[in-house]
């Protein structure tokens, strides 16, 4: 095995993939993946982003005109075998006939590695992971988060041009995602490799991603950084994929948006403007003299460090997370203050 | 220690009753291949001279039984193994098809099928009266049952993912197949051969058209031996013939094994 290589820059050009059936999983898709980056493909099941992701390990062929380039080169009629890019799935994947060592070994030993080669490696990959102590156990005797550090480790141990993650934290339970998240995350910055992570788990995205990819039945439907992506959404579907939004109907007055529960001055306000969105993060429980918005209590979930409130405010619902340690009766009257900067207007908000 | 109530001496005398039912017959007809007169009973005394007379006039039916059992095994592994990986890997109707076409050898009466083998093929008489001509009838029979049953494995193991997982590793097509999809399948490979081994063994239907004087195998033989020889030497042949299937069946499970070993071998 040579030296961890260069990162690879990864382009699609015109992928576009459609099933024997007829359906049609990808819209022809192009996307630049730069060199050393972590780019999260985001979307909620059936969008096109695992389609996306074989196209790019080899497993499928995009449809006619399509191109698949690594570092410039085209790569479209290479088969996985000969890419060199590391794949994590969902289900592991591991094979049932090999213990760890041997699980690690399996790609060493196709790249011609010698033992004693191999065993240096496959160590260096159990302590990388913090798996040495699971070295000669049988796959069936690993627990589902062991399973994926040995499966990374499998996947890392051939220095692989690029790494592939298809939601490999999906079949994992909460506690152990967030665990096993932070280290993928300091993994990568490490290694410094090229890698594209599947997820429809938006928290994940926004936690691991360079940039993030959202997807929407087989089409882009934003690129960019996680503020980015959080802050200006391009679309209300991407705005409301990812984390909680609010909505606001009314009409634009004077400098303010007048709704039924009240009115937010917003000096920027376009004319034609019927809806507003805004986070719940920008929304907060006011005094009655300095609120914009009155509305009163449909429903309250207390999650330990904050409250979760669902507020009626002139016939629409309002997310508001408060940190007050008070207790919220249902329908009792609530003001509500905005900050007026972080007002979003979408275009196709109709 | 806990007391065990009627339902479990119940349980326990039903099995025993059943154990009785499918052993006691083999056991008799084993004692009286080694009776000198079966109708006076033990009393008689005990010999071995009938296993003798066996051996002398019918080892070579033995011998072509287990050789077509295993040539039958070789050929079921190189057609069904690959066709149940083909069926496995391929999604539609044909695939569903084709998979319940394949049950259709075991559905027709064997006797129907050694009937249009002969119709079939009597003017070729070299290959009419050889043993590969039952080997033919033998392995149509049992073709089926190794397909179900590496398909069946096949199907419980995400063949489709592991084998992506082994490709993104660098191993081509046949690195696959040969170290990753056939040890994944090894129970279902072993389940079949012992499944194929034993039926062929045991065939009679198909085989009892299908031979010629020259090319007897032992359940022929062994009809044979009762219809025209004396009681003891049919049942000596019986004995003869869980003598040698006994150790062949154990043996084939044995040489499925090492690779399982090894891998435990390599634990600390």
């Amino acid at each position: 095995m040579s030296e961890a290589p260069a990162p690879l820059a990864i382009r699609l050009e015109r992928c576009g993939k459609t099933f024997a059936d007829g359906t049609r999983a990808l819209e022809p898709l192009d996307l630049e993946i730069r060199a050393g980056e972590t780019l999260v493909v985001l979307g909620p099941s059936g969008c096109g982003k695992t389609t996306a992701l074989r196209i790019i390990a080899g497993l499928e062929e995009p449809d006619p005109g399509g191109r698949v380039l690594f570092d410039g080169t085209d790569v479209t009629p290479v088969p996985i075998e000969r890419r060199r890019v590391g794949l994590v799935f969902q289900s592991y994947a591991l094979f049932p006939n090999m213990d760890v060592r041997g699980n690690i070994a399996y790609g060493l030993r196709i790249g011609g590695l010698d033992k004693a080669g191999r065993d240096a490696r496959v160590d260096e990959m159990l302590a990388m992971m913090r798996i040495e102590s699971l070295a000669d156990r049988r796959i069936d005797q690993l627990s589902g988060g062991q399973r994926q550090r040995v499966a990374l480790a499998r996947a890392l141990a051939v220095r692989p041009r690029a790494l592939l993650l298809d939601e490999p934290l999906t079949a994992l339970d909460a506690k152990l995602r967030d665990t096993l998240r932070v280290e993928i995350d300091a993994l990568l910055r490490r290694l410094g490799i090229t890698s594209i992570y599947v997820t429809h788990d938006q928290a994940e995205a926004m936690a691991l991603g360079d940039r993030i990819v959202v997807m929407d039945h087989g089409k882009v439907a934003q690129i960019g950084a996680p503020r980015e992506i959080y802050f200006a959404p391009a679309s209300r579907f991407v705005a409301e994929f990812i984390g909680s939004m609010n909505r606001l109907e009314g009409r634009v007055e004077a400098g303010r948006f007048v709704t039924a529960a009240g009115a937010i001055p917003w000096p920027g306000a376009p004319p034609g403007a019927r809806h507003v969105l805004f986070r719940p993060e920008s929304v907060r429980l006011a005094d009655a003299d300095s609120a914009q918005l009155a509305g009163t209590v449909s429903a309250a979930f207390f999650l330990g460090d904050r409250t979760r409130l669902f507020i009626e405010c002139g016939g629409h619902p309002v997310i508001v997370e408060t940190g007050e340690r008070r207790e919220f009766a249902r329908d009792a009257p609530v003001h509500l203050a905005i900050d007026g900067n972080s007002l979003l207007l979408l275009k196709d908000s109709q | 220690m806990r007391r065990r109530g009627p339902a479990f001496w119940c349980l326990l005398g039903f099995t025993l009753c059943v154990c009785a039912f499918l052993i006691v017959p083999v056991g008799m007809s084993m004692l009286a291949g080694v009776t000198v007169n079966y109708q006076s009973g033990i009393g008689s005394g005990m010999t071995l001279r009938w296993v003798a007379q066996v051996w002398e006039g019918y080892s070579d039916t033995i011998f072509r039984s287990i050789g077509i059992a295993l040539a039958c095994l070789a050929c079921t592994l190189l057609l069904g193994v690959p066709a149940a990986y083909a069926l496995a890997r391929r999604q539609g109707a044909l695939a569903r098809t084709i998979e319940e076409l394949l049950v259709m050898p075991v559905a027709i009466p064997g006797l129907a099928t050694a009937m249009a083998l002969i119709v079939t093929y009597n003017t070729l008489g070299e290959f009419r009266t050889s043993w590969t001509f039952i080997l033919t009838g033998h392995v149509l029979f049992t073709l089926p049952f190794m397909v179900r049953s590496v398909l069946a494995v096949m199907g419980a193991i995400d063949l489709k993912t592991l084998e992506e997982g082994a490709a993104s590793l660098g191993a081509g097509f046949f690195r696959r197949i040969f170290t990753v999809v056939l040890p994944n399948c090894r129970s279902g490979i072993l389940a079949g051969s012992l499944m194929v081994v034993t039926l062929s063994m045991g065939e009679f239907n198909m085989t009892w058209l299908l031979h010629t004087p020259l090319t007897k195998t032992l359940p022929v033989g062994l009809a044979d031996a009762y219809a025209s020889l004396r009681l003891e030497v049919g049942s000596a042949y019986t004995l003869v013939f869980f003598v040698m299937i006994v150790p062949l069946l154990i043996g084939i499970q044995v040489l499925a094994r090492p690779v399982e070993l090894g891998t435990k071998a390599t634990r600390r």
